[in-house]
Order: structure tokens, then C-alpha cells, then sequence
């Protein structure tokens, strides 16, 4: 067992867990953030990415001691008292339908603007689709998502 | 996945050390390959000792046309880095196709090296590099370091701790992604160096990445995709698989080579 401590959503958080806990067991069990989906066994659908230390990671591929210290970002610290500019654009264009996929393409797509930004590129659609790589959806087709991407790119 | 005692590392020594009283222990760096195994119960280490945090195996030196890269730097850091891009163009890009962008905020180079997994993209880079994959106890040429499928020249809780090459005056890489898993059904890498053509080729060979002499010797003679006119492996030493037989394989390493020679010349 290991105590880890990080700072979730922008709360200190602290448990002793076994070492083996992955970061996604601990958000979903330990803290009960179940925002965050688990989706596969294979590290590819990518429905459990969260922010750690400014940066998407898939949390089913990474243990909660190596985020000792960390300042972990979910799908539930997005929202500032209002929704977050990515989260109404996929409500505005319409981008999910069952939403199993959505909190990891949300973490996704913030991501990627804030990198785009950061480095004065230009986010197009052809530059979402690859930077959706490792997000799966089965229900929407990917078209919504990559315009609501699109349109919370223009807002952020 | 079982159960398994976690130690963090600051430096490669320290890594070296812990990993040494271990049972059955392993290095963990970003995880991307090894966290899946381990969840699927492939892999079972007694105990893991993290090496993404120790500050010596990270960064990428720039030095003239010298590089080297600590093999704790991730995909995203090599695809990103400016000074890097400077001298070898072709490494950022291959990096950052590698996967996807959260696998490659996390996954290192020497992960990838170290793993050697038939299908990686950096083993074909460090074969047309000439790269340099530097061990806390010695200097492996990428030649001799890449063995077999998932082998290397590796001793045993042997920890790699950085990779050095010289920036060739051209290259480029072309792969083939598999439309599922993004890996590479045929990666070549193409690298005008000094002296001579380097081509590296993963994805497609029955023993892993591998160098085709022939491809080599045309290059030297003309730099452009013409000059592979002709000019095939043999699809009996390719991999053969659900993915692909070995006649489609041995074509693509033909196609990509021409593809990664054309963006090169
Ligand atoms: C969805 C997905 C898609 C991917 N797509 C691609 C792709 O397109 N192309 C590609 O090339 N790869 C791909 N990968 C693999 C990825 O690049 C991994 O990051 C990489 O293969 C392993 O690096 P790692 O740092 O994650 O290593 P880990 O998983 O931490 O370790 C892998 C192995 O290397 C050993 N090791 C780690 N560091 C060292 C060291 N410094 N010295 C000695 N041994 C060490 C470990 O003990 C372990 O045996 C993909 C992975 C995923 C999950
Ligand atoms: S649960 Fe599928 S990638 Fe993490
Ligand atoms: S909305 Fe159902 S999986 Fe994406």
C-alpha cells in the first residue's frame, strides 16, 4: 500500500492504495468521480482521459502513485459555475448520443485547442480527426464531435 | 492485473539500484505498453520502479548536428521540440504519429526501444539514424541492438539511458499505419548521412525491424524514388498475418520507400 496525494479538480486529495491501483480505479472508486468511463481493457478507446499536470492522459494507463503530487484534471473540473465553452458546443451541435464517449472527447478536445493555441497553430478539421486518433465513439460518426470541437476552438 | 510493489526513481543510478533488489522486477517508464500487458495479465512483475520521473534520463541535447535524447523524453517532447526539428525534421514527425496525443504525452523513447515491438516506429528511425542507444554499463550500435521480435541486446534489468545520433543531412519516414491499432503495418525511415543511404524498415519484416541492403545500395548510387525501380524484398521474410500476408507486406516496404525517399529528396 502507498498514500498518494494530488490535487484533483483543484481539491488536495489524499488515500492509501494498493501500489497496483490505476489512476482511473482511484478517481472512479476512491473518490467517486465516476465522470470519467472506463471503456476497454487496451489502452485504445480513450474514454477515461483526464488532464494530469495540464495534459491528456488515458488514466486506465497510468497508476495513481505515479501521479504523486499531480494536479489531476476530470470531466467534473471543467465547469466554472458554467459550462466550459467545449462542453456547450457538443450540447450546441448536437455531438453525442448515448455520451459514454463524451467526458474522455471533451478532456480530448480541450487538450487540443490549448496545444494549438500554445503553439499558434491551426486547429482544422483535418487536424481534429487526427487528434481524435485515440477516442473512440460508437454511436455518432465522429461529424458532430468534430464541430463541436470546431466551434468551442473559435470560442476558447 | 496482480498485485506489485510500486518505487519511484529520481535518477538512473537509483532506478538501477532498486530495480537490482527487486524479485522479478521491471522498469516502468511511461506505461503505454507495459500497463496493458499487465492488465491483461501478459506481464506480472513483482514489482515496478518508475524511471519517467528521474530528471537524468530526460531532455534532448542539441549540439551542432549532434543529438541525444534521454530515454525518459516522450513522443509528444520529441515531436515538439523546436531545436530538434532544427537539425532532424524527420524524428519529430515520426514521433508525432506515433499513436495518439495522449499516448504520446506519456510514452518515451526508450520504452519504445526497449520493448522492440515488431510493429514500433523509433526502431526503424534508430536503424536509419545509426543511432547510439546508451545503457548505464555500455554503448549498443542500433545494428547490434535490435535482435528479434521483442528482443534486444538488452542484459536484464540492463536500464537504457539516453540515444545519440548525428543529424543526417536528409530524411524522412512513411508508414503505413494499421487502420485499427495505428501501428505500423510498414514504417520506412530514410536517412542521407554522411556516409552513405540508411534505410530502416519496421512493421514488416518476419524478425523485426530490419535495414534492406538493396534499397541501400540504390540510394547511394541515386537519391530518388526512381532509383528503387525494380527493386523489391523478399515476401517470404516478411511477416505474414490477419493484417496482411507477406506478398502485401513486401510491396508496401516498396511503396513506403519510395514515399519516405520522395519527401526527403
Ligand atoms: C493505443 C496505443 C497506440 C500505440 N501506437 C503506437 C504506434 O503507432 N507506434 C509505436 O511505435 N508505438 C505505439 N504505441 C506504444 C507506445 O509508443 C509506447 O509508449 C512504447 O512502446 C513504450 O514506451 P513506454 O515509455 O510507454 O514504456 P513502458 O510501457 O513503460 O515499458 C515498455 C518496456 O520497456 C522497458 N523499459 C522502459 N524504459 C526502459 C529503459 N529506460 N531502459 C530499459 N528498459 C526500459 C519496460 O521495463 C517494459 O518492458 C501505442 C500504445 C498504445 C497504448
Ligand atoms: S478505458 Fe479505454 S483507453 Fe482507457
Ligand atoms: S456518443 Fe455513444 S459512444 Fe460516443
Amino acid at each position: 500500500m502507498t498514500i498518494v496525494s494530488m490535487t484533483v479538480n483543484g481539491t488536495a486529495a489524499s488515500a492509501d492504495v494498493e501500489d497496483r491501483t490505476l489512476l482511473v480505479d482511484y478517481i472512479r472508486e476512491h473518490l467517486r468521480l465516476t465522470g470519467t468511463h472506463v471503456g476497454c481493457d487496451t489502452s485504445q478507446c480513450g474514454t477515461c482521459v483526464v488532464h494530469v499536470d495540464g495534459k491528456a492522459v488515458k488514466s486506465c494507463t497510468m497508476l495513481a502513485a505515479a501521479a504523486e503530487g499531480a494536479e489531476v484534471t476530470t470531466i467534473e473540473g471543467v465547469a466554472n459555475g458554467e459550462l466550459h465553452p467545449m462542453q456547450r458546443a457538443f450540447n450546441d451541435n448536437h455531438g453525442l448520443q448515448c455520451g459514454f464517449c463524451t467526458p474522455g472527447m471533451i478532456m480530448s478536445g480541450i487538450d487540443m485547442v490549448n496545444r494549438y493555441k500554445a503553439a499558434g497553430r491551426e486547429l482544422d478539421e483535418a487536424a481534429i480527426r487526427h487528434e481524435l486518433e485515440g477516442n473512440i465513439c460508437r454511436c455518432t460518426g465522429y461529424h458532430n464531435i468534430v464541430k463541436s470541437i470546431a466551434q468551442a476552438a473559435s470560442e476558447m | 492485473m496482480h498485485s506489485l510493489n510500486y518505487h519511484k526513481a529520481s535518477n538512473a543510478s537509483e532506478a538501477a539500484r532498486l530495480l537490482s533488489g527487486t524479485e522479478d522486477g521491471k522498469f516502468l517508464a511511461g506505461g503505454q505498453t507495459l500497463i496493458p500487458a499487465m492488465k491483461t495479465r501478459l506481464a506480472a512483475p513483482s514489482d515496478l520502479v518508475d524511471v519517467s520521473g528521474a530528471a537524468d534520463l530526460r531532455g534532448i541535447k542539441v549540439s551542432g548536428r549532434e543529438v541525444t535524447i534521454g530515454a525518459a523524453t516522450t513522443h509528444a517532447e520529441v515531436a515538439a521540440n523546436g531545436e530538434l526539428r532544427g537539425v532532424c525534421p524527420s524524428i519529430c514527425d515520426m514521433a508525432a504519429n506515433i499513436g495518439d496525443p495522449a499516448v504520446r504525452h506519456r510514452g518515451t523513447i526508450g520504452g519504445s526501444v526497449a520493448n522492440n515491438d515488431p510493429a514500433a516506429d523509433y526502431p526503424a528511425a534508430m536503424l536509419a539514424l545509426k543511432a547510439t542507444i546508451k545503457t548505464v554499463s555500455r554503448e549498443i550500435a542500433a545494428d547490434e541492438f535490435f535482435v528479434g521480435l521483442f528482443e534486444t541486446a538488452l542484459d536484464d534489468d540492463e536500464l537504457i539511458t539516453s540515444i545519440g545520433f548525428t543529424a543526417p543531412a536528409a530524411g524522412a519516414y512513411a508508414k503505413f499505419p494499421n487502420p485499427a491499432s495505428r501501428y505500423a503495418m510498414c514504417g520506412v525511415f530514410v536517412a542521407k548521412g554522411d556516409d552513405g543511404v540508411r534505410v530502416g524498415v519496421t512493421g514488416a519484416g518476419a524478425d523485426g525491424a530490419f535495414r534492406p541492403a538493396d534499397f541501400e545500395a540504390a540510394l547511394d548510387g541515386e537519391f530518388s524514388a526512381k532509383a528503387l525501380d525494380g527493386i523489391s524484398v523478399k515476401a517470404e521474410e516478411m511477416l505474414s498475418d490477419i493484417h496482411g500476408d507477406g506478398v502485401y507486406r513486401a510491396n508496401l516496404v516498396s511503396v513506403m520507400a519510395r514515399r519516405a525517399v520522395a519527401a526527403a529528396s
